[in-house]
């Protein structure tokens, strides 16, 4: 298990890194943490002509409170937003879904940016991301844009990240008023990745719920504040749409089980939380 | 910007256990290799090379690192501790290792570096972890001998013993 | 019998462990660590992604020409240079340490690049082509033992290799008798105790003086040196075995390595250079070892009081693709004690030994005691729910009496010593079975799911050598000879300054042996543990030649550690009568303490220890008349009670036979099918504990592979029999949140056939906790048949009955479920061309080529089929593969089947599809279906990715196939739209 030879690249800034992007494109890799990266690397699932290290620019590796949401840089670990003071208080969602997120070890490797990218169909941040209505800050060459979270993950392991282009920023909305949050999650083991996980947003007069480890990439659907029976019928009709797939530690019932009954959970546990 | 191709060895300097070293590899040389390979340090264990079962665990810049997930190029300038870090030079053994030898955290010790990695970085961030933390940390780790209970036990007790020394 | 008790001063105490410091401060060298010659080269292995395949031809020429590479092996070379492997049965199952004509398990070795670093090594495993014809398959063991299965071995005749049969008392008679038969199947998976340092080879061959010098971490090399030697075709000297002190566990599986050793020899041979090949987890995980998945039959001949009177087992036994020595050991280790802790005198056996296309079964700790245990218990637990009767009240009912020991069990087993009513009431009095009950009570008035479950062990350790010829019949076993017995050695070596070292034939894998011998040779010898150095190596040129030297079946306080008592009692009764000669008093009346020798009643007549020893080196001349000079003693020891098996077929399997009783409280979560251990009580009678906090390690660490076993562990197989549990992301070793605590209860009946009183401790609860969890989560949910691991959503199916129907009107596409043709699905999509254009586009090699996603080059090389060059992936995964596909059926332009293969350094698939033009409005509508298999490390390692990456490149073809016929003009005019649509048509974005 030894990866395949590539070139290695270590930009000093931003504008170095995507005019690095513009001149290979699909043949560069960005790594920063390199969790999921270089596992697949030494599986050889992977293989690429340049790799374009991040991790150590500065300009990456900040958390910054705006008017209404959270930019994070990409290159900030998932440890240490996890770690900031402010986080349980603008946002909830992030403080309880981001310690189903690896282990204390890959936290403090792991980034958000790269877990953005990546996309894992499975992975709480992609996730969290889409349940709060975030977005996605990509840089080229070109130019900046924002691209909604809805927007950015296209499908499995997919995004709408052109070859060109990198992630230097995520932003997560922060709390809203009055909302209510909760983050559950069914994995097979501590740490691992889920096998479904679902957040929820409460509101006075809507739910927000987001699904991941289901479908090729998160979901999320919005309603009016429902009850009791209505909910049931939304969540049969939501796990029903994602339908899921059997591998070898579920089934695709057991992933519509787990959106019906977590779900049920998280929402009542938003509300219960609202403030 | 630094570039370096892949047929060529370059070198790598960093400072490994407090002591700056300088070494050659080339970019996809895992840092597991390099650390076992080029600079003699066996500790370095490996069990399975995809970051799951923590063996292999260091210290970059004092957080828990995969080592089978690294490259060695990317410790360039940075500071890599492994399990020598922890006895005095003298070697006598830390009241973490003294803990684990207690309450036989170990069998075949082959986890056991890269989990004494892990926890005491864990220690330095969380002075008075609960059971349940101390858990969590652990579930970054596998261990196929011990059951994970004399881990747990040694990690509470250095925790409380420093709280009071 | 009368029970000598030995309590040292050091032995029976919870000494800290001798080995750790040097484990603690890294310094510890495993093999992987050994020093290599100058010029070393490393080795990497090709494997077969088929499970079952010919092999056309393997083509090494690209391969030999990238950088550092030195060799490659294949099995031609292998059967030039080496004969097969030995095997237990008479059976023409050849096996060589790489495939010769084919491939037999998703993993098995193909081929061998030896090159000047690993990294080499496993770039030029990319280059070797190797062309297969994909055979049928045989997986479930059911299936494979029918006639008519595809053969895993042809020239055998059949899949059942060995079928014996045997009867114990008179059991037709008591299941005439019996008010009721109860009877439940169990099928055991596969599972491994996956240590977490993998197989480590190192093999020089020293060509002047004719010898493999191998160093590895075979943790039992004498057990299957002559198997080796002979393959090697060399004498046994000549294969120089050497294992290091330190290795990163073992737990049986240490034993199966044998084939990359000898491939190794072959490889060092060839190239004249030392080879070194270290195993990595995709490679241990898919071709190392697994305990053999069995199916059982039990059968309980019951009294309505609840008294068992007769049990019939019959047991299928996997054993993969190769039976290789000592296989089938686990069907036969538990034979002598099939009936359990229980007195049941009537009961029938069969064993049905099948292969199938999966991987070789070896030595898992347990040793076919998980299987058996899961059987009988989960057998006992079924009775008592249809007698109505509390478990525990049938436990008791039908236990072992006391008083009875040594008690002879039916099929042969002398069960030493113990006390299991008493082992009960201790158990059930300080773990609290009481409070556990009120919590199961209080839970279900809360309408929770919990339940309670029992387990009862009776645990063997030091297996009779000859256990595994009860396989022969009796006249075969006259004709070869009586097989019983279990040497075992040590050596105690005092030096002309006092100073003691000793040597053993444990080859410990992380139990702390070294501290355990340390303590007996110190007690016999007055002096301190810390003082002893224990060198734990081996090597079979150089020690005491024992077929049982090494580290399974829980033979080493049984066995070494009574050797070792004796080696230290010769030097003991040495020193003695030379300090008596000194000392002019007798030797009995000398004692030893505190590194001193003295005479009992005179204590002011002393000598130094170090003086004594001192005097056996420096002065022979002074010693005692009669004497040898020299201080070196070995101790040799074998229990009379292992006879070889008799006529009527019983065997006392094991020396000693200790005692498990678990129980345990469990609740399910009726939303996620988790089952959490509430608390766990394990009761252990071990004999005489010789060190308790070792003792504890081991029941703490077999407890925990006992929850992994039962709640996530299993090596998973496709249907096509691609293997799935590549990676520790899909095996599932329980983490530390996943293991509790469990409360450990100890007594101590010594046993009275080992020295010390000692017995096995390692292996029980790998028995116990499976089936001790599983019988919990029957109380709970009075669910009758449960397989492990019991997985969430095993569980949540079992508990939760139908899901809520899907709404009407819900259009999403039907979800993918994995079937019995690996990875199927179906969708449509929409072209906005005419059917004939669209109809061109697929059958036109040059279009079609521009279609399928990562198509680099296609090529006509036949009517209607194409070879084509690719690279596929999705996200950031991508692999090289060869595609043969090809068109047939057509029907212009509405519909063609088209059926393909690809192989690459991935892994390899085939499958085929349907494809069906209808014209609509504006366009083509394209209906398609698909079912393929995928096998290999793509399979090993993405389970989890690949239906969700074959919709993602189905997706990419119509994608294409779409904007190649509609022109791209038009796709560039309003691509956002026509994706999103595309898309939507085909069920992946709504
Ligand atoms: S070897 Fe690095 S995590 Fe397993
Ligand atoms: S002590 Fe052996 S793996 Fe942990």
């Amino acid at each position: 298990m030894k990866p395949h030879s590539f070139e290695y690249l270590r930009p000093a800034s931003i504008e170095e890194t995507v005019a690095c992007l513009a001149r290979h494109s699909e043949d560069a890799r960005i790594i920063a943490g390199g969790l999921s990266l270089v596992a697949m690397m030494n599986f050889r699932l992977v293989e690429t002509k340049f790799l374009v290290d991040v991790a150590n620019i500065k300009a990456l590796n900040y958390i910054r409170v705006d008017a209404d949401h959270i930019e994070v840089g990409a290159a900030t670990t998932q440890a240490q937003l996890l770690a900031w003071p402010e986080l349980a208080s603008l946002s909830p969602l992030l403080a309880k879904g981001m310690p189903f997120i690896g282990h204390f070890q890959t936290r403090a490797r792991g980034t958000v940016g790269g877990s953005i990218a990546h996309s894992d169909p499975s992975s709480e941040l992609p996730l969290c991301l889409i349940t709060l209505g975030g977005s996605v800050m990509l840089r080229s060459k070109a130019g900046s844009r924002e691209v909604t979270a809805e927007d950015f993950q296209v499908g499995l392991m997919q995004t709408s990240r052109r070859p060109d282009e990198m992630v230097v920023a995520v932003r997560f909305p922060i709390r809203k008023k009055g909302a209510g949050y909760s983050f559950l999650e069914m994995a097979m083991r501590k740490g691992d990745l889920a096998i479904c996980a679902v957040a929820a947003e409460v509101r006075d007069g809507s739910i927000r719920l987001g699904v991941g480890g289901v479908a090729d990439k998160p979901a999320v659907r919005e309603w009016k504040d429902l009850g009791d029976a209505a909910l049931d019928e939304a969540l049969n009709e939501f796990a029903w749409d994602l339908g899921g797939s059997d591998d070898v530690h579920a089934t695709a019932t057991f992933r519509r089980q787990l959106i019906r009954r977590l779900g049920r959970r998280a929402i009542l546990e938003a509300r219960e939380c609202r403030n | 910007m630094s570039q370096l191709n892949n047929d060529g060895r370059s070198s790598v300097s960093f400072i490994l256990n407090g002591n700056p070293v300088t070494g050659y590899a080339e970019p996809r040389m895992l840092l597991t290799d390099f650390l076992r390979e080029e600079m003699g340090l066996t500790e370095i264990h490996v069990g399975c090379e995809h970051g799951v079962c923590g063996a292999c665990t260091i210290r970059m810049d004092g957080l828990p690192a995969r080592a089978c997930l690294t490259f060695a190029i990317q410790a360039e300038g940075h500071r890599i501790d492994t399990v020598q870090s922890l006895a005095q030079p003298s070697g006598v053994l830390s009241d973490l290792q003294l803990a684990f030898r207690k309450h036989h955290a170990l069998q075949c010790g082959y986890c056991t570096p890269g989990i004494l990695m892990s926890s005491s970085a864990f220690l330095e961030i969380n002075h008075d972890p609960s059971e349940e933390e101390v858990r969590d940390m652990l579930s970054g780790h596998l261990c196929r001998c011990t059951g994970y209970v004399g881990m747990v036990r040694a990690i509470l007790e250095v925790a409380r013993n420093r709280i009071s020394a | 019998m009368k029970h000598e008790v030995h309590v040292g001063k050091h032995v029976g105490r919870p000494m800290e462990r001798v080995e750790d410091a040097q484990l603690l401060a890294g310094q510890a060298l495993f093999c992987g660590d050994m020093p290599e010659r100058d010029g070393t080269l490393q080795a990497a292995i090709l494997r077969s992604p088929h499970a079952h395949a010919e092999i056309l031809s393997i083509d090494t020429s690209e391969a030999l020409l990238q950088p550092g590479v030195e060799a490659i092996l294949t099995g031609k070379e292998i059967k030039e240079d080496s004969d097969p492997f030995l095997i237990v049965l008479r059976q023409p199952m050849d096996q060589w340490s790489l495939a010769t004509d084919r491939v037999r398990f998703v993993g098995e070795a193909v081929a061998v690049v030896v090159a000047k670093d690993r990294y080499l090594a496993e770039d030029a495993l990319d280059y070797i082509k190797v062309v297969y014809k994909p055979l049928p398959i045989a997986l479930h063991p059911l299936e494979a033992a029918k006639d008519g299965a595809p053969l895993v071995h042809p020239a055998v005749g059949s899949n059942v290799v060995s079928t014996r049969h045997f009867s114990y008392g008179e059991p037709d008679k008591a299941f005439a008798e019996a008010d009721r038969v109860v009877e439940l199947t169990i099928d055991y998976p596969r599972n491994s105790q996956t240590p977490l340092e993998g197989y480590v080879v190192l093999a020089d061959y020293r060509r002047e003086e004719q010898v493999y010098d191998v160093q590895s971490n075979f943790q039992g090399p004498f057990t299957v040196h002559p198997v080796m030697s002979k393959a090697l075709r060399v004498k046994g000297p000549q294969l120089r075995m050497r294992s290091p002190a330190f290795s990163g566990g073992g737990f049986g599986v240490k034993q199966a390595m044998f084939p990359y050793v000898v491939l190794m020899c072959i490889a060092s041979r060839r190239v004249g250079r030392p080879v070194k090949w270290v195993e990595d987890r995709l490679e241990h995980l898919t071709a190392a070892i697994a305990a053999p998945n069995r199916i059982i039959r039990g059968q309980a001949a019951v009294m309505n009081d609840g008294k068992v009177i007769g049990f019939r087992f019959e047991q299928l036994d996997d054993y993969g693709a190769y039976l290789r020595p000592p296989m089938p050991g686990p069907l036969y280790r538990q034979h002598g004690i099939m009936t359990g802790g229980y007195d049941v005198k009537h009961m029938t056996i069969t064993n049905r030994l099948v292969m199938t296309n999966k991987t070789p079964s070896g030595m898992v700790r347990g040793f076919g005691g998980p299987q058996i245990y899961y059987a009988i218990e989960r057998l006992m637990q079924t009775v008592a729910v249809e007698l109505g009767m509390d478990h525990l009240d049938l436990i008791r009912k039908n236990l072992i009496p006391a008083g009875s020991f040594p008690y002879r069990a039916a099929a042969g087993a002398l069960i030493d010593s113990g006390d299991y009513q008493m082992a009960l009431e201790i158990a059930t009095r300080d773990g609290k079975l009481d409070e556990l009950k009120g919590r199961r009570e209080k839970a279900r008035a809360e309408g929770r799911l919990y339940g309670i479950g029992y387990a009862v062990v009776v645990e063997p350790a030091q297996s009779n050598m000859g256990y595994l010829s009860t396989i022969n019949t009796v006249e075969e076993r006259h004709k070869a000879g009586p097989k019983g017995g279990n040497v075992a050695y040590c050596t105690v070596n005092v030096d002309a300054l006092g100073g003691v070292s000793l040597t053993a034939d444990s080859l410990p894998q992380g139990q702390g042996h070294a501290t355990v011998l340390s303590q007996i040779v110190a007690d016999e010898l007055g002096i301190e543990p810390h003082d002893i150095v224990c060198n734990m190596e081996r090597d079979t040129q150089r020690d005491p030649w024992s077929i049982a030297t090494g580290n399974y079946s829980s033979r080493f306080s049984s066995a070494t550690a009574p050797a070792a008592r004796l080696a230290a009692r010769k030097i003991r009764a040495k020193m003695a009568k030379i300090a008596a000669h000194f000392l002019k008093v007798s030797p009995d009346k000398i004692d030893f303490s505190e590194g001193k020798i003295f005479a009992i009643e005179d204590p002011q007549k002393t000598l130094r220890f170090s003086r004594v020893a001192g005097t056996a080196h420096w002065s022979p001349g002074e010693l005692p008349p009669d004497m040898e000079p020299g201080m070196c003693e070995i101790g040799v020891w074998s229990a009379p009670e292992l006879e070889p098996p008799n006529d009527a077929d019983q065997i006392n399997t094991s020396l000693t036979y200790g005692f498990v009783f678990d129980y345990c409280g469990v609740e399910i979560d009726r939303d996620t099918g988790e089952v959490n251990i509430d608390r766990y009580v394990t009761m252990h009678d071990s004999g005489k504990l010789l060190n308790p906090l070792l003792a504890d390690g081991q029941v703490y660490g077999g407890f925990a592979w006992g929850v992994g076993a039962a709640l996530r562990e299993e090596f998973v197989y496709g249907e096509d029999g691609s293997f799935l549990s590549g990676t520790f992301a899909d095996y599932l070793c329980p983490t530390a949140c996943e293991v509790p605590e469990p409360l450990i209860l100890h007594m101590e009946s010594p046993s009275p056939f080992t020295p010390l009183g000692a017995k096995g401790i390692a292996e029980g609860n790998v028995m116990s906790t499976p089936v001790c969890i599983a019988n919990a989560v029957a109380d709970a949910t009075g669910i009758r048949d449960l397989r492990l691991p019991l997985t969430p959503a095993k569980v949540a199916a079992l508990i939760q009955g139908q899901e809520p129907a899907r709404p009407k009107g819900n259009q999403a596409t039907p979800p993918m479920e994995l079937s019995d043709r690996g990875i199927r699905g179906q969708g449509t999509a929409f072209v906005a061309a005419a059917p004939e254009l669209v109809w061109q586009t697929l059958v036109d090699p040059d279009q079609l080529a521009r279609v399928i996603p990562g198509c680099h080059k296609m090529e006509l090389v036949g009517p209607g089929s194409y070879r084509a060059e690719m690279s596929l992936g999705v996200g950031i995964v991508r692999g090289r593969f060869e595609a043969r596909v090809s068109l047939t059926d057509l029907n212009p332009p509405k519909s063609a089947v088209i059926s393909g293969s690809l192989e690459g350094p991935l892994g390899s698939s085939s499958g085929s599809g349907n494809v069906r033009l209808v014209a609509v409005e504006g366009g083509t509508r394209i209906s398609y279906d698909y079912g393929f298999d995928i096998s290999g490390k793509v399979a090993a390692v993405g389970g989890r990715m690949l239906d969700g990456a074959a919709r993602v490149l189905m997706s990419q073809f119509f994608q294409r196939l779409g904007s190649l016929t509609e022109g791209p003009g038009k796709i560039s005019a309003a691509p956002p739209s026509w994706w999103q649509r595309l898309l939507k048509l085909l069920g992946i974005a709504r």
